[in-house]
């Protein structure tokens, strides 16, 4: 008897909750460190990306008129996903280039990571808001709330640095479509297949696999987008890309000089950096 | 039982004047307070400020409403409402003077060939907690020596308890009983506690068919302020485009200075219009006010700050 | 009824305007000292009766240099080393001196601005001593402030302002960014010079040292040369949301720190059960204040449809009182235009209005023949898709529009690339909330309008620029982090 043959994984788009391929048809070949062929990614289009921006607008609504609450329950049920799949994931982190046991750590920091961030739901208010002082007979308090939908150029740490990006953005409520590593792209897709069995809304987290420098600039320009991330973008293309994200005055969250690990304390920047502080005065009397 | 009995309103009319009163749009205190501060604001100099003082002085009710009143001093008040400067012919004469209703016949007399009428507090003022037999009796025993208009309170304890209709009859039943003679309407908005409160209780008296509304006894704090004027002015103008009558108004109380008698005026102007710039449509109730007004408008004729020794106390 | 009343006339009651003593000309103010500019000079005037004021030095590129050069020697060698404590006694001793010399200073910014001076004495300079108060204050908690134990400033500054609150919008610059620790370079608007350089004086009185603030002057070149600058390290820019865009995109990839706070067309929504008499004033406080030059002004009334006749009759009864003129007259509520190429904007907005088939209303009012006027417009009849609805037309004009339901009020209100504030006016608390939360504005005045307030953040969403200005967030753009 021969050795069994393997059901090979498709590895679509993930656009409104659904695994579209690219409506451009395309594809490209992911190779694992030592340029032996894994699998095919989508190759999004600008097409695609633009389908995104519609799902992500759409899911707007909903997903920030969520209760605080109950949007850290869904992203506490992803890390409990997460957790269920750390073999499926150490492997695809493995194949991107990791050691065994570098890729069991990246995977369980991963985890760590969103857990952290699925309980800042409900406490960022707290923090980033304020009833403030004012000197006059009214109430005047700041909340924070979400810019949007929000473009993510992510690392190419393929799954810590893809959390550390993507699960700021969504905890406070903002939308997002997510331009994955463009060399290890897998780990993205199979954490759509965990997002999309979590109660995460559809259109809440869009994937787009391909290549950075083709989709980003679409992002970049699109005038329905609220905020770029561009940490995962390539130094030399960031001075263009900020330059399209002024059309729309977007929020742009640069890549910080002199960035540490992922494994460092992420502190609450990747959250502030997409809020608004909403500030409302009432009159106090009778 | 049998006052119920006598009432002019019925049930219905009672709970749709309560839905009517609740219907009107409310009043903001902090937007109602900043602009009556914005306005007390303006500056009125020279030729405006000599025109204001003329016009509040045709405007003053002077007032007393003491125990200790007695003829001597209501006639000597009279004496003053009709010439309140004895240097200066030019200063106008005072509207009205106001007395508790057991003297009015002692101010008419005084105030015979003066053209300047005597208003009397009537209904058990100022807490008008009397039977209401004992209020009409109040009022018609001043209408009948002579008072050509009536200031009576209402009963505010109704009206907080939402007992709107009693209120209504009472009011109804005092214009009734005033005849000829003019009903000003003492809220006591410094027991209403809320413009809300001042804007209902301003409806319900136009509606019960006052001629005057007015703010206060004087007897409570706060008496007059600005706000509330501002909120009753509205009221007026607002009545008068929804029914065609016109409605004066009176603060009284706490009235003291020219400079606070002039933000009354500039309240006037800019709420319920020039239409209510007379001694017709608008009265400050107050009796210091006089003398200050008095003084104000020799500085103005002399350029020299004068002092209070130059002005008749009465 | 009686009739035969007349108005109450108000004699003029101008303010003196010998408490200010403005010079021939001006120059930049630059390490301490007024310095002459290498620029072509040129003319700030009096918007109420286009009168010279002052001839002012223009900064050019070397200016500009020598500003930054200035700030970054301040930083580096005084200001940024020094202790929060000694800072905060600096700006306290600045918020002192406003309050001394208040008068002077509304006088002068009614004068060069054209705002009438009531506003520039109740509301600009009060809330300009207010804000260096309040800021002095953080200079030595900044620990505190929720920016990690030990945030750092960002450097030197770039700063540049509009002409509608030229003081204030100067306190809003300079208190936080020196409580911060940075130094700055601040340029006042072109037509509106003459407070900032007031304020020059007063950094001497305070003993300032030299360098921290620098004001330079000059137009839109002089500004481009000063954002543009590589010595700057952070910007701040109040103006026109195109100008934002621009510098946004100068400053791509430079990495430099920007904070915008642009333009706007706020919606003032009208609920049918709201306090009609306030939100009447507020509908006037929202777009007359300050001739809507304001950002943030109430330009678009969105009234429900079972009110909208009540309340379009009481606003014009309203509007009918609202006293057109001098400046420095205290009983004036409606200013100058700040330039004649304003009113040229205003103007054409207005006419768009009318082309496009909305009703225009103005109350009877007499204009002064010379200087720079626009009586108090309200447009009818306004559809989401005319111009007055959709751009911003920064003068005393108001669109009003009708909606039925609450849905439809915030979709309207919304429906903008805009983002900065909003109005609500209902007597439901829970529909004020409702609708404050699905208000896509960075400020929501809620039965109020155009209140401000040092400890109170503002700033926008979307194209209204990003950043906050006031309270512990107004922090966040001078420090490093």
């Amino acid at each position: 008897m021969s050795e069994r043959l393997a059901v090979r994984k498709t590895y679509k788009l993930f656009i409104g909750g659904a695994f579209p391929r690219s409506e451009s048809g395309r594809s490209y070949a992911v190779t694992d460190a030592k340029g032996r062929f894994v699998a095919n990614a989508s190759q999004a289009s600008r097409k695609d990306a633009r389908d995104a921006v519609t799902a992500a607008r759409k899911a707007f609504p909903g997903w920030s008129g969520r209760t605080a609450y109950n949007r850290g329950q869904i992203l506490y049920r992803v890390a409990e996903m997460l957790e269920g799949r750390r073999d499926q994931f150490a492997d695809e982190v493995r194949r991107a280039g990791a050691s065994k046991s570098g890729a069991a750590a990246e995977v369980d920091a991963a985890i760590d990571r969103w857990v952290w961030y699925a309980g800042w739901a409900d406490k960022l208010p707290a923090v980033a808001g304020a009833s403030n002082p004012v000197s006059g007979p009214f109430f005047n308090f700041s909340t924070p709330e979400p810019a949007g939908v929000v473009a993510v150029i992510a690392p190419d740490s393929p799954l810590l640095g893809l959390v550390s990006v993507v699960a700021p953005v969504i905890v406070s409520g903002n939308t997002c479509v997510v331009v994955a590593s463009e060399p290890a792209p897998l780990p993205s897709i199979t954490l759509a297949e965990v997002l999309a069995t979590s109660d995460l809304p559809g259109g809440v987290v869009n994937v787009l696999t391909g290549r950075r420098d083709e989709i980003a600039p679409w992002l970049a320009s699109h005038m329905d987008v609220n905020g770029i991330d561009l940490t995962g973008s390539a130094g030399g293309d960031v001075p263009g890309l900020e330059d399209k994200a002024a059309g729309n005055l977007k929020r742009v969250l640069r890549p910080r000089p002199g960035f540490g690990a992922w494994t460092d304390d992420p502190g609450t920047a990747r959250m502030t950096a997409f809020l608004e502080t909403k500030t409302v005065w009432h009159p106090v009397g009778v | 039982m049998s006052t119920e009995t006598a009432s002019t309103t019925t049930l219905n009319d009672a709970a749709e004047l309560r839905a009517f009163l609740r219907g009107l749009p409310g009043v903001d205190q902090v937007g109602a307070e900043e602009r009556a501060a914005r306005l007390a604001t303006r500056s009125i100099k020279t030729t405006a400020k000599a025109e204001a003082i003329d016009l509040a002085i045709a405007m003053v009710d002077l007032t007393t409403l003491e125990g200790a009143d007695t003829p001597g001093k209501v006639r000597a008040l009279c004496a003053k409402a009709a010439r309140p400067d004895p240097s200066d012919g030019s200063v106008p004469r005072v509207a009205a003077v106001c007395v508790y209703s057991d003297l009015v016949d002692v101010a008419v007399r005084s105030l015979e060939g003066t053209g300047i009428g005597v208003a009397s507090v009537a209904t058990s003022f100022p807490s008008g907690r009397a039977p209401l037999e004992a209020k009409l009796a109040d009022t018609r025993a001043a209408v009948a020596a002579g008072a050509a208009e009536i200031d009576m309170v209402i009963d505010r304890g109704a009206f907080l308890t939402g007992d709107v209709g009693k209120v209504f009859d009472e009011i109804t039943a005092v214009k009734e009983a005033c005849g000829r003679a003019h009903l000003k309407v003492i809220l006591e908005t410094g027991e209403l506690a809320t413009l809300d409160n001042v804007r209902r209780a301003s409806w319900l008296a136009m509606r019960a068919g006052a001629d005057f509304i007015k703010t206060s006894t004087g007897k409570v704090s706060p008496a007059a302020t600005l706000p509330v004027t501002l909120v009753m002015l509205e009221a007026v103008r607002d009545y008068r485009a929804r029914t065609g009558r016109q409605v004066g108004v009176k603060p009284a109380g706490g009235i003291r200075t020219t400079k606070d008698a002039i933000r009354y005026l500039v309240l006037v102007n800019e709420t319920a219009g020039p239409d209510w710039l007379t001694p017709e449509w608008f009265r400050l109730g107050a009796s210091s006010l006089l003398n200050d007004l008095l003084m104000q408008r020799r500085k103005l004729a002399t350029g020299v700050y004068s002092g209070p020794d130059y002005f008749t106390l009465d | 009824m009686v009739s035969g009343s007349r108005a109450f006339e108000y004699a003029p009651a101008p303010e003196s305007r010998a408490v200010v003593d403005i010079r021939a000309s001006y120059g930049l103010f630059v390490n301490g000292e007024f310095v002459d500019g290498h620029g072509e000079p040129f003319k700030s005037i009096n918007p109420a009766d286009e009168t010279v004021l002052a001839d002012i030095a223009c900064a050019d590129a070397t200016d500009v240099d020598r500003a930054v050069a200035a700030a970054r020697t301040a930083f580096d060698t005084v200001w940024g080393p020094m202790p929060g404590r000694e800072r905060a006694k600096y700006l306290y001793r600045i918020a002192r001196i406003i309050q001394e010399r208040s008068r002077e200073l509304a006088v002068l910014e009614s004068i060069d601005n054209g705002k009438p001076i009531r506003e520039s004495r109740d509301v600009d300079v009060p809330l300009v001593a207010a804000w260096f108060f309040y800021y002095a204050g953080w200079a030595d908690k900044l620990p505190y402030a929720g920016f990690g134990p030990d945030p750092r400033p960002v450097g030197v500054a770039a700063q540049v302002i509009p002409w509608n609150f030229p003081l204030l919008m100067l306190a809003w610059k300079i208190a936080p960014a020196l409580a911060c620790g940075n130094t700055v370079v601040l340029k006042p608007a072109e037509t509106t010079p003459l407070t900032a350089l007031l304020f020059a004086d007063i950094c001497r009185q305070a003993e300032l040292p030299p360098g921290v603030v620098n004001i330079i002057t000059g137009a839109g070149e002089t500004g481009r040369a000063l954002v543009a600058h590589g010595g700057v390290d952070k910007v701040a820019f109040t103006g026109s949301t195109e100008v934002g865009r621009q510098i946004a995109r100068v400053l791509a990839g430079t990495g430099t720190k920007l904070t915008l706070e642009l333009g706007g067309k706020a919606a003032n929504i009208v609920y049918a059960d709201a306090a009609l008499d306030q939100a009447v004033e507020g509908i006037v406080n929202g777009i007359f204040f300050n001739q809507g030059h304001v950002c943030c002004a109430g330009s678009r009334l969105l009234v429900q449809e079972s009110v909208a006749e009540e309340v379009l009759e009481r606003l014009k009864t309203r509007m009918a009182t609202l006293r057109v003129g001098d400046p420095l007259d205290k009983n004036t509520d409606v200013g100058a235009i700040n330039s004649a190429e304003q009113l040229a904007k205003i103007r054409e907005l207005s006419a768009a209005g009318e082309a496009e088939g909305a009703t225009a209303w103005s109350p009877p009012c007499e204009l002064p023949a010379q200087g720079f006027w626009f009586a108090p417009t309200v447009f009818t009849g306004v559809a989401q898709s005319h111009r007055i609805a959709r751009e911003e037309i920064f003068g005393p004009v108001l669109s009003v529009l009708t909606f039925r339901t609450p849905d439809e009020a915030v979709t309207k209100a919304n429906n903008t690339p805009y983002g900065l504030s909003a109005g609500v006016w209902t007597e439901k608390g829970s529909q004020i909330l409702w609708t404050a939360q699905r208000l896509r504005a960075g400020v929501v005045w809620a039965n109020t309008f155009n209140k401000f307030d040092p400890a109170s953040p503002f700033g926008g969403y979307k194209e209204s620029g990003f950043g906050r200005e006031g309270g512990r967030h107004g922090l966040e753009g001078y420090l490093d982090v």
